[in-house]
């Protein structure tokens, strides 16, 4: 595995925010390498440093100190221009919370992302690998939180990015709805290839990862491989 | 199109009640702008037009009587490019159905033809016929008050003897456009007629035979017209003229342009305040309504969209309703400018009148709404788009919250949990809530500077006709009569009071400035006429030197003990330098107050008078109207109540016309702000509103909330409002200051009551609309995707 391309490679990040009158230090020096292809899961407990992590990977905000490089682009320290060019070209995104924009239907929630992108699949075929054909011109309010989901994978995917960084993606999820989004997910990374880091909470999605980082506190405190790959069937919670 | 066009409609869609009531708030202040603008810039290509077409003199004198060889001397001056003689009358009528005296300025025309210069406009029936002498136009003001028509006869006493007068037409001429009664202040159509008769008739009635009494003048551009008139006067001298003048002496023309400047200040002031108010609820309304996007655009961020796209379509959100604020506004207010020119042209009988709505008026309108528009989105989408997406998809960090200052009083302990809420809601962001109630407070301001003008202009009535003038007929003579002519009124049945005056017109001097007026000399300790200030409080007339006016005063650069050099117009043309005795901040006119003995005495003439203030018994009116019409040195009779009346009625059909018009656009502006600020404060506070419910507040508790905050900041907007408006009112009387009259910056509480009242009901309308969305809440979609 370790002769696959170097995507994201980051040290000693760290990041601070000031929370009306408290300052939270949310990252304290992580060091982390992802590789291509690979499904990485971010594993740890509420307020250990997750998102904060994740929002730097994806350029959604900048780190307080350390290096973090995209192959050969310095991310630490960059610009909202080139921040914005890299979440555009290579970067696909799944929150927890959906964040689909209420106004448009599922189709043009991933046409969003599509008309943007250099070569995107159609919305069509996004929707169609996360199995939401028939859903395509409903509005999120007229989808479940799972279907809702799947049409943020879609969007996340349409662009066909690098790197696809998933932010609790069953968090707000029944297991069975879960499971489903966790498949989609799944499909995606292999057969697209798509270097994949998925944050959670819940230990077991840990199982169809490749590699499992466990932070704590801010730092990455245990770091475990799988020899296998569980099928997100299999997995229970 | 793109997806981001079909979210922005979606959006639109989603706000349509704001975006209407942001729509119609812009569209009001544009509609106020354009209408006002527009009817400005009509009424003076109207009246150009008018004037062009018509013929109107450049110059007027008149004199007692000139021997017409005297017009070819005139014509040969250099500067004078036409001339026309005439013959001008005072007459008295006997009008039916009118008790009152009823007076008529009969003015020749030639004989079977138009005049040179002033023409007459038919608007209804033919030329007199040159074999029938006593055929005359009458001008449409008094025919229409009197429904007068031509065929009708009209019995009128010219020096003495009475004459039957043929009506043969209706007309208008650009030298009355406005007719009034010399020396009066508001047209009194149903008792003063401006007459056309046939100049061989007249010239021999008034004795004028092969002379003339009047002479006007069309003067060309090369020679400095003050120049020709110098030449003019030497030549009229001798025939007794006290002197001509340009078009400001003609007094039509005066009440004309002074009106059109008055309607430029109107038009630029109260719209641009309405424009104002609506810029700035604007910018602030958009922050806010952008401000409620803030996970939306974070999002948009998080997926590579750049700044500049997101910027862009929120600026196409708010362009879009710009866009249709000023397409309705741009639409009502050429409508309002056509019926306001046509109400105009209507009152000034001007039958040339045209309506333009210039480029630049539009232009103004489109570049102010812009700007203040573009403005509230570029600080709302600079906001959003400048933290970091991470954050910005996250709701703001918590607010700080302290206890505020009653709450460390313990005062607070008196609350419910609910109010408590309220107060450190409000407390927590001051500036918004003072914003907040800034916005509504203007909504307030602007009904009351709307509305201010009807409170202005009765308390201008109130005090000319209630403290300043005190009599209820005022008489003026043919021409200054001897103390006996006031005896002879005062033995009249009926008449409690007489009082003479003196009027002479004059020109005040002071350095290089001039002003053409008149000095009236009143008697001291007067009973029926006193001079008041802006305030109604009387001024006294002093003993010796002159009382002037305060804007006369601030027109020639003067100040109480300063020498003011006054040339006499009339008779031995005297010029006096005179103390400044005093100043009098009056609301109208603009003149010189002397002592009556004092003025007698300077101009050395036995006393003789201009006229009388009478103070009459009820029940002996109609006889002793009877009497002052049989009176040939009578030339006006003015009753005040008619007077009065008459402006009341002009008020009610004219004044209410286009005020009230400014009235309602406030008006919606109003209810469109206080809705938006009601709305975007639930956007704002949805899920928090949410989440009581579901810890198991009752919807009434909810509400009471919201709409807590909204009472108090409406509360805090009404004096704010009252305030402002004050200011507002302070700032257009401030403009409406001329020459003619002042407007004092009089309020009645009744203004500020109903003025705040109509915010209220618009509030509580409004807090039921918020109050139903409230009870609608999705508790469950609202709570499942938020941490």
């Amino acid at each position: 595995m370790s002769e696959r391309d170097v995507v994201l490679e980051a040290h000693g990040l760290a990041r601070t925010y000031h929370m009306g009158e408290v300052d939270v230090h949310a990252l304290r020096g992580v060091d982390l390498l992802l590789r291509q292809g690979e499904m990485v899961a971010l594993l740890g407990p509420s307020g250990s440093g997750k998102s904060t992590l994740l929002n730097l990977l994806g350029g959604l905000d900048v780190p307080t100190a350390g290096t973090l490089r995209y192959r050969d682009q310095r991310l630490d320290g960059a610009n909202e221009t080139l921040l914005t060019r890299y979440r555009r070209r290579h970067v696909g995104f799944v929150f927890q919370f959906y964040n689909l924009i209420p106004s448009l239907t599922a189709r043009e929630n991933v046409a969003l992302v599509t008309e943007i992108a250099d070569d995107p699949l159609a919305p069509e075929e996004a929707l169609g690998l996360v199995g939401l054909s028939d859903r395509m011109d409903h509005f999120p309010s007229q989808m479940s939180g799972g279907q809702q989901q799947r049409v943020a994978i879609a969007r996340a995917i349409a662009k066909r990015p690098e790197l696809l960084l998933c932010d609790e993606p069953t968090g707000a999820l029944d297991i069975t709805t879960g499971k489903v989004v966790l498949e989609a997910i799944d499909r995606v990374n292999r057969e697209l290839g798509t270097t994949t880091c998925i944050i959670t909470h819940n230990a077991a999605i840990g199982d169809m990862a490749d590699r499992v980082l466990t932070l704590a506190d801010g730092q990455v405190v245990k770091e475990r491989a799988n020899a296998r790959r569980a099928a997100p069937a299999e997995i229970a919670w | 199109m793109t997806t981001l066009d079909r979210k922005l409609l979606r959006d639109l869609w989603r706000l349509r009640g704001q975006s209407i009531a942001i729509a119609l708030m812009v569209g009001c202040a544009v509609a106020a702008y354009v209408g006002s603008l527009s009817t400005f810039r009509s009424l003076k290509e109207s009246q150009s037009r008018y004037y062009e077409q018509y013929r109107f003199a450049d110059a007027f004198a008149s004199m007692n009587r000139a021997p017409e060889e005297v017009a070819a001397r005139l014509l040969d001056l250099p500067g004078v490019s036409e001339i026309d003689t005439r013959v001008s009358a005072m007459a008295s009528l006997e009008v039916e159905g009118v008790a009152e005296p009823a007076t008529a300025l009969i003015v020749s025309i030639p004989d079977g033809r138009q005049p040179r210069l002033n023409r007459v406009y038919l608007r209804e029936g033919r030329m007199p016929d040159p074999d029938r002498p006593w055929e005359v136009l009458v001008h449409e003001a008094f025919a229409k008050a009197n429904r007068m028509h031509p065929g009708d006869t009209l019995p009128a006493v010219i020096r003495g003897h009475r004459h039957l007068l043929h009506v043969t037409g209706i007309g208008l001429a650009p030298d009355f456009v406005y007719a009034v009664r010399p020396g009066d202040l508001m047209p009194d159509d149903r008792r003063f007629a401006i007459l056309w008769a046939q100049r061989r008739a007249l010239g021999v009635a008034m004795d004028l035979d092969g002379a003339f009494n009047q002479v006007a003048l069309r003067l060309s551009p090369e020679v400095p017209e003050k120049q020709v008139l110098a030449a003019v006067d030497r030549i009229l001298e001798p025939y007794g003229c006290p002197g001509s003048g340009g078009r400001d002496t003609n007094i039509s023309h005066r009440f004309l342009s002074d009106e059109i400047r008055q309607l430029k200040s109107m038009a630029v002031i109260l719209p641009g305040i309405f424009l104002g108010v609506a810029a700035f609820l604007l910018n602030v309304v958009m922050t806010r309504l952008v401000g409620t996007q803030r996970e939306q655009i974070g999002t948009m961020k998080a997926l590579g969209i750049a700044d500049r796209t997101i910027g862009w379509h929120y600026a196409q959100l708010v362009g879009t309703i710009v866009a249709a604020g000023l397409v309705l506004g741009v639409g009502l207010g050429a409508w309002t400018g056509i019926g306001w020119t046509r109400l105009y042209a209507e009152f000034y009988r001007m039958p040339v009148w045209a309506y333009r709505l210039e480029p630049d008026v539009l232009v103004s309108a489109v570049a102010i709404s812009a700007v203040a528009g573009g403005l509230g989105v570029l600080s709302a989408v600079r906001r959003a788009v400048s933290l970091p997406p991470a954050e910005a998809m996250r709701p703001p960090s918590p607010p700080v919250y302290r206890r505020s200052l009653a709450e460390r009083l313990g005062l607070v302990r008196l609350l419910t949990p609910a109010g408590r809420m309220i107060l450190r809601n409000l407390s927590r962001r001051p500036a918004r809530t003072l914003l907040s109630a800034l916005g509504i407070g203007f909504a307030v301001a602007i009904l009351v500077a709307g509305a201010f003008s009807f409170d202005a202009v009765d308390a201008m009535m109130a005090n000319q006709f209630g403290r300043a003038q005190r009599d209820d007929v005022t008489v003026t003579f043919t021409e200054s009569s001897s103390p006996e002519a006031l005896q002879a009124l005062r033995r009249m049945p009926g008449v409690r009071i007489a009082e003479g005056f003196r009027s002479v017109p004059v020109t005040f001097r002071a350095g290089h400035r001039q002003y053409v007026t008149a000095i009236t000399g009143l008697p001291p300790d007067s009973q029926l006429r006193s001079v008041t200030d802006r305030d109604g409080r009387p001024v006294a007339v002093p003993r010796d030197g002159v009382l002037l006016t305060k804007a006369l005063a601030d027109r020639l650069g003067l100040k109480p003990g300063d020498l003011v050099e006054a040339a006499v117009m009339e008779g031995h043309r005297p010029r006096w330098t005179l103390p400044v005795t005093g100043v009098a901040d009056e609301l109208l006119g603009s003149q010189g107050w002397m002592s009556l003995p004092a003025l007698s005495r300077l101009l050395d003439d036995g006393g003789t008078l201009s006229g009388a203030s009478l103070r009459v018994d009820p029940e002996a009116r109609e006889g002793l109207y009877e009497e002052l019409r049989r009176m040939p040195r009578v030339a006006g009779v003015t009753v005040l109540k008619m007077m009065r009346k008459a402006f009341d009625d002009l008020m009610a059909k004219f004044m209410l016309g286009s005020a009230a018009v400014l009235v309602g656009f406030a008006s919606l502006m109003a209810a469109g702000v206080v809705y938006n600020a009601a709305r975007v404060s639930l956007a704002e506070r949805e899920r928090e509103l949410a989440s009581l419910r579901v810890l198991g507040f009752s919807r009434a508790e909810v509400s009471s909330i919201l709409l807590g905050e909204l009472a108090i900041q409406v509360a805090l907007a009404l004096p704010i409002g009252c305030l402002v408006g004050w200011g507002f009112a302070w700032l257009t009387a401030f403009g409406f200051d001329n020459d003619l009259y002042r407007l004092a910056v009089v309020i009645r509480p009744a203004t500020f009551a109903w003025s705040c009242l109509t915010v209220v009901v618009v509030a509580l309308v409004v807090a039921l609309a918020v109050r139903r969305r409230v009870d609608r809440l999705d508790l469950v979609s609202v709570l499942k995707t938020r941490e």
